[in-house]
Parts: C-alpha cells; sequence; structure tokens
C-alpha cells in the first residue's frame, strides 16, 4: 500500500470527470423512487373523483396540507437538524399574503398564492440570517417568538382585518367557476404543492447543497470547517422550508373562505408536524408522510371518540415522548434498519 | 522557497489568558512544518487562528500571496487549507464516501457531486478505506476516524494540510502506516503543518521544527536543531527522551 500512496494522492488531484447537465437529470430519472412520488401523488389527487367522495376529499386535502408542513419542516428538523417550532408562521402569513390578494386585489389565485410563497420565503432568508445564528433550544424559542410576534401584528393589521381575519363572500370564487369547482381546483393544487414538497425532499437531499445541509445537521462546525458555507446555506433551507408551506396556506385558507389570527398561527399545529415527523422518521422523504397520515387517522379517532376528545393533545405530546425515547428513527428508521432491501424504494 | 504561508505577530487571549503571543513563522512551499511545544502552549489555538475557526486579536495571516485574516473557516477552506482534528469530528450519520464528498464539494475546487464522488473515491482509497467506503462514519474504529478526518481534509485537493495530532491514540503499526501516508500526501505536491507530540513521527516527517512555549516562538529550525536546543529541552524538562529519539529519527 504504501508504495502506490503517492501515486494515488497524485492522481486523485488531477481526476476531472466530464458529465453534462442531461446526464445529472437522466440519473435521477432512472431511479424509482421520484416515480413512486409522482405516483404516489396522482393516486391522492384522483382517489375522490373514481370514488366520487367528497368526504374522502375532504380528509385527502387535510392530508396533503399535513404532508407539505411535515415534509418542509422536515428539511430544516431532518436534514439540518434544527427544530423549528414555529414552522405554522409560514402556513398562517402565506395564507393571509395569498387570500387578501386573491380577494381584496381580484389577482388570479395561483399568483396569489405564488406571491406569498416568495414574500415568506424573502422574509425567512432575512429573519434567517439574524437567528440562525441560535442554536439548539434558543433557535427553537426565537422561532415561537417570531411566529408569536407575526401573530400579534396580523391581529392589529387592519387591511387584514385585525382580530376577526378576512371572510370570503361567494363572488371570490367566481373566477373558478363557482364554489364547487373551486373547492376541487383548491384540491388539486394542493395535491401538487404536496407533490413538489416530496420532490423538492428528494432533489436537494441528492444535490449538493443538500449535502451541506446533511453536514450542518450533523456537526455544524466541522461543516464549516470542510467549507461549507454555514450560515448563508442555513438561510437558505428555512427559507426553502417556508415557501410551499405558504402557498398550501393560501389555497387552504382561500378553500375555507375564512382566515383569521388564531386559526392562521396556532401553535398546536407546528408542534403536530413535529410529532408527524418523529413518528415516521426525521431524515427520510417518505417518513414525514407515513406519519402525516397515520397522524390524521389517530386526530380523527381522538376527536370522535367519547373518551378522548378532550385529550388529543395530551396523547399527541405522550406519542412525541415516547417516540423520542424509544424510537428515534421513527417508524421508517425502525423499517429501514430491519429490512435493508426497503431503502432503494422508502427514501 | 516561496512562502505559502505566513504568519504575522499572530495574538490571541481569552479572557486572562495569552494563549498566542507575537507569533510569527512561514511555511514554504512543499514543504513539512512540524510545529510542537508542550501540553497548553497554544498549539491548537494557532490552527484555529490560521483556519478561521478564530479571528486573531492582532496579526495578519498570508496565504498563497492572499491576505486570509479574520476570513471564516468556509472561506478559509475555499482558500485551499484543509484540517484534519485533534479530536475527530466525522459527520457521523453520513457514510465514509460522503463524508470525503463534503470535503471535495466544498473544498478548493468547488467540485460537483459526480466530481466530487470520484474523487472522494479515489483519496479513501488512498489512506486505505476504500473498503469501508459505504460504512456509517460512526462505525468506523479509532483509526479508522483519523483516516476519515485525513481523507475528508485531502478530497478538497488543498495547497496546505494542518494535521493536529493524527498520530494520537494509534498503535505504533497504525502509526507506521499513518506516516507512511502523510509521505505520500506530501510527495502528492500538498504542503503539510502539523502538530504533533509522537516525536520520533515528527522529527522523521519534518523538514524543519517550530516550537512555542506559552503561545510564543522559543526555537526554529531543522529537527537536529531543535533537539539540540538547550532552551526546548528545559521546555520539555524531563523529557530526555526527545534527544535521544531525535538522533534515531532525525534524516
Amino acid at each position: 500500500m504504501p508504495s502506490s500512496i503517492s501515486q494515488d494522492v497524485a492522481k486523485a488531484g488531477t481526476f476531472k470527470p466530464q458529465r453534462s447537465f442531461a446526464d445529472e437529470i437522466y440519473r435521477h430519472v432512472r431511479e424509482p423512487f421520484p416515480w413512486l412520488i409522482v405516483i404516489f401523488t396522482a393516486v391522492v389527487g384522483l382517489a375522490p373523483v373514481v370514488m366520487d367522495d367528497v368526504s374522502l376529499r375532504e380528509s385527502l386535502l387535510l392530508a396533503a396540507v399535513y404532508v407539505t408542513l411535515a415534509s418542509n419542516l422536515n428539511l430544516m428538523i431532518g436534514y439540518a437538524e434544527y427544530v423549528n417550532f414555529g414552522n405554522i408562521v409560514f402556513f398562517g402569513l402565506g395564507g393571509y399574503i395569498g387570500v387578501y390578494l386573491a380577494t381584496s386585489w381580484h389577482v388570479n389565485l395561483v399568483l396569489s398564492v405564488l406571491a406569498g410563497g416568495v414574500c415568506v420565503s424573502a422574509l425567512a432568508y432575512l429573519f434567517g440570517r439574524g437567528i440562525l445564528g441560535l442554536r439548539g433550544a434558543f433557535f427553537a424559542l426565537a422561532t415561537i417568538g417570531v411566529n408569536e410576534a407575526i401573530h400579534a401584528f396580523v391581529t392589529n393589521f387592519e387591511p387584514w382585518g385585525g382580530a376577526t381575519g378576512i371572510y370570503l363572500s361567494m363572488d371570490a370564487y367566481e373566477p373558478l367557476g363557482g364554489p364547487m369547482s373551486g373547492l376541487w381546483f383548491c384540491y388539486y393544487l394542493l395535491v401538487l404543492v404536496m407533490g413538489l414538497s416530496l420532490l423538492l425532499s428528494y432533489a436537494i437531499k441528492t444535490s449538493k447543497f443538500g449535502l451541506g445541509i446533511l453536514a450542518i445537521g450533523q456537526n455544524e462546525d466541522a461543516a464549516a470547517v470542510l467549507g461549507v458555507p454555514t450560515p448563508r446555506y442555513k438561510a437558505i433551507i428555512y427559507a426553502i422550508s417556508g415557501f410551499l408551506p405558504a402557498v398550501a396556506g393560501g389555497l387552504y385558507f382561500f378553500k375555507s373562505g375564512i382566515i383569521e389570527p388564531n386559526g392562521a398561527f396556532d401553535l398546536t399545529t407546528s408542534i403536530e408536524a413535529i410529532v408527524m415527523i418523529m413518528l415516521g422518521g426525521a431524515g427520510t422523504i417518505t417518513g414525514p408522510v407515513i406519519g402525516a397520515f397515520l397522524y390524521e387517522e389517530l386526530r380523527g379517532f381522538l376527536l370522535f371518540s367519547e373518551t378522548f376528545s378532550h385529550l388529543q393533545l395530551v396523547l399527541a405530546g405522550a406519542l412525541l415522548l415516547i417516540i423520542v425515547l424509544f424510537v428515534p428513527g421513527g417508524l421508517l428508521g425502525w423499517l429501514r434498519a430491519r429490512l435493508p432491501w426497503l431503502r432503494k424504494w422508502l427514501q | 522557497m516561496t512562502a505559502l504561508l505566513q504568519a504575522i505577530n499572530l495574538s490571541r487571549r481569552f479572557g486572562g489568558v495569552q494563549a498566542v503571543s507575537e507569533l510569527t513563522f512561514t511555511v514554504n512551499q512543499g514543504e513539512i512544518l512540524g510545529l510542537i511545544g508542550p501540553n497548553g502552549a497554544g498549539k491548537s489555538t494557532v490552527f484555529n487562528l490560521l483556519n478561521g475557526v478564530i479571528a486573531p486579536d492582532t496579526g495578519q495571516i498570508i496565504f498563497d500571496g492572499k491576505d486570509i485574516t479574520g476570513l471564516p473557516p468556509y472561506t478559509v477552506a475555499r482558500h485551499g487549507i484543509a484540517r484534519a482534528h485533534q479530536i475527530m469530528q466525522p459527520l457521523l450519520g453520513l457514510s465514509v464516501l460522503e463524508n470525503c464528498m463534503v470535503g471535495a464539494c466544498f473544498g478548493r475546487e468547488n467540485m460537483n457531486l459526480a466530481d466530487a464522488r470520484e474523487a472522494a473515491r479515489e483519496v479513501a482509497q488512498s489512506v486505505g478505506l476504500g473498503d469501508r467506503i459505504n460504512a456509517l462514519a460512526g462505525s468506523l474504529t479509532t483509526a479508522g476516524k483519523k483516516r476519515l478526518e485525513m481523507a475528508r481534509a485531502l478530497s478538497a485537493h488543498p495547497k496546505l494540510l494542518l494535521l493536529d495530532e493524527v498520530l494520537a491514540g494509534l498503535n505504533p503499526t497504525e502509526i507506521e502506516h499513518m506516516i507512511e501516508t502523510i509521505r505520500g500526501i506530501r510527495k502528492g505536491g500538498i504542503t503539510i503543518l502539523m502538530i504533533e507530540h509522537v516525536m520520533r513521527a515528527i522529527m522523521s516527517l519534518s523538514d524543519r521544527i517550530v516550537v512555542i512555549n506559552l503561545g510564543k516562538r522559543l526555537a526554529e529550525g531543522t529537527p537536529r536543531e531543535i533537539a539540540e536546543n538547550p532552551e526546548v529541552i528545559t521546555a520539555y524538562l524531563g523529557d530526555s527522551k526527545l534527544l535521544a529519539t531525535a538522533e534515531e529519527g532525525a534524516p
């Protein structure tokens, strides 16, 4: 071995393979996983149409919102390992901007919600440069502070209806062909946003940027010494993790017909999203999906059960404790550790 | 001999402790420079100053003709300084290959992912981790983690490699392997600045040695000059083995 070392090191220094961008894309298209995401999204999108079931649509719509929240929050918690307790602020603020533009300014719904996403991401980037210097519990506390501050601001912001919020009249749905088709339109878009969230998680995980983010999650100081521009990368992932939740917020509240501060900036939902991630498996792409669906089932069961209807959050908290203590890898981490062949399919 | 790195009058104080005091030294292109000194002399602080983990209170660092004083570590890495830590800092949840890819992607050459994968594989092989490429970094032995520190730093194709006690905690066989690896790296054209407590190793590897004590430069010279320097012997009071090991190890 020793005699070949100098040659190997010298050779490593001159190695320069050529790969085009098209090759990179092709490499992903050959992988089964992105196709699984596309198929899953299509199935969720078409199921209520094929089954002709509106209550199924409502339940899947909520699931799509949950998956979007959990999956994007996973970019922070699972990839960068920064716990963002106030992640719901993206959803709420994006919701307000989207609904406001679509109703008061009569902007096209798609453009409105995209504008909400862009504004929220831009704000998140600026905030991120400030608060991402904090670590661990201090960062988590700061994110709660951001949510509460914006909550308080919106409650006192008259153009957005202050504490009563914004109510949509039936006219708001006219551009979409009336309330009925408007609801379906919002549903399809929310499912699309869910699919894009999953593809985003996949794209980031398999990119150079993602490698830097994973390195930050493992050991931020070591990552910086290796050359990862940590402050910028952290602010970018924070901003990215806000974009699709903000878009989803716009669609969800537009579909609901009302947005008011206590519903939009509810910390409970933030914590529920964390439970979903931990339940399914932090840092994986499929984990937050499984977690979101399981949690929605559980929540539905608890809300309608006579014994537990007031204990939903208590049980969510207990569940989080049990997972963190005994199954820190979540359901997917547990499965992947036992069934290695699953890894290619459930990333 | 051209200078690759110049540290000029570096000082850094932590509260009441003057960790580094008006330290000046030069690392020449292509050499192995040893940095030695008793425990607490400020050696690791010097490394922290050089690669930007902490900023000096006063003084200047010139690397490859550019002033890099006070730049953050990730910018310093981009300029071509890589570091293997004394206390290994593997990215435990990533594989050996991925660890090296981080070095390659974000180091001097700013490689894309595909190039980084190839470069990382070559370097992992060259330091003897070729068969552990897909193992999680957390599953490596101490010697393996030391090699990983080195491989990760090398993957960046740096101009200057800072090695902080990479031999500490290794058994004699592993030390022999590591010494060969370090010689190989230098032959590959990479300049090395190393901190080491294993005297026999540093005496035989280094072209020149800088001795620091209490944050100040105490002496500088070839391994033989250093070993015979009375001030150095006093600083290492009682360590009479220094002279003996230097005589058998010096080139």
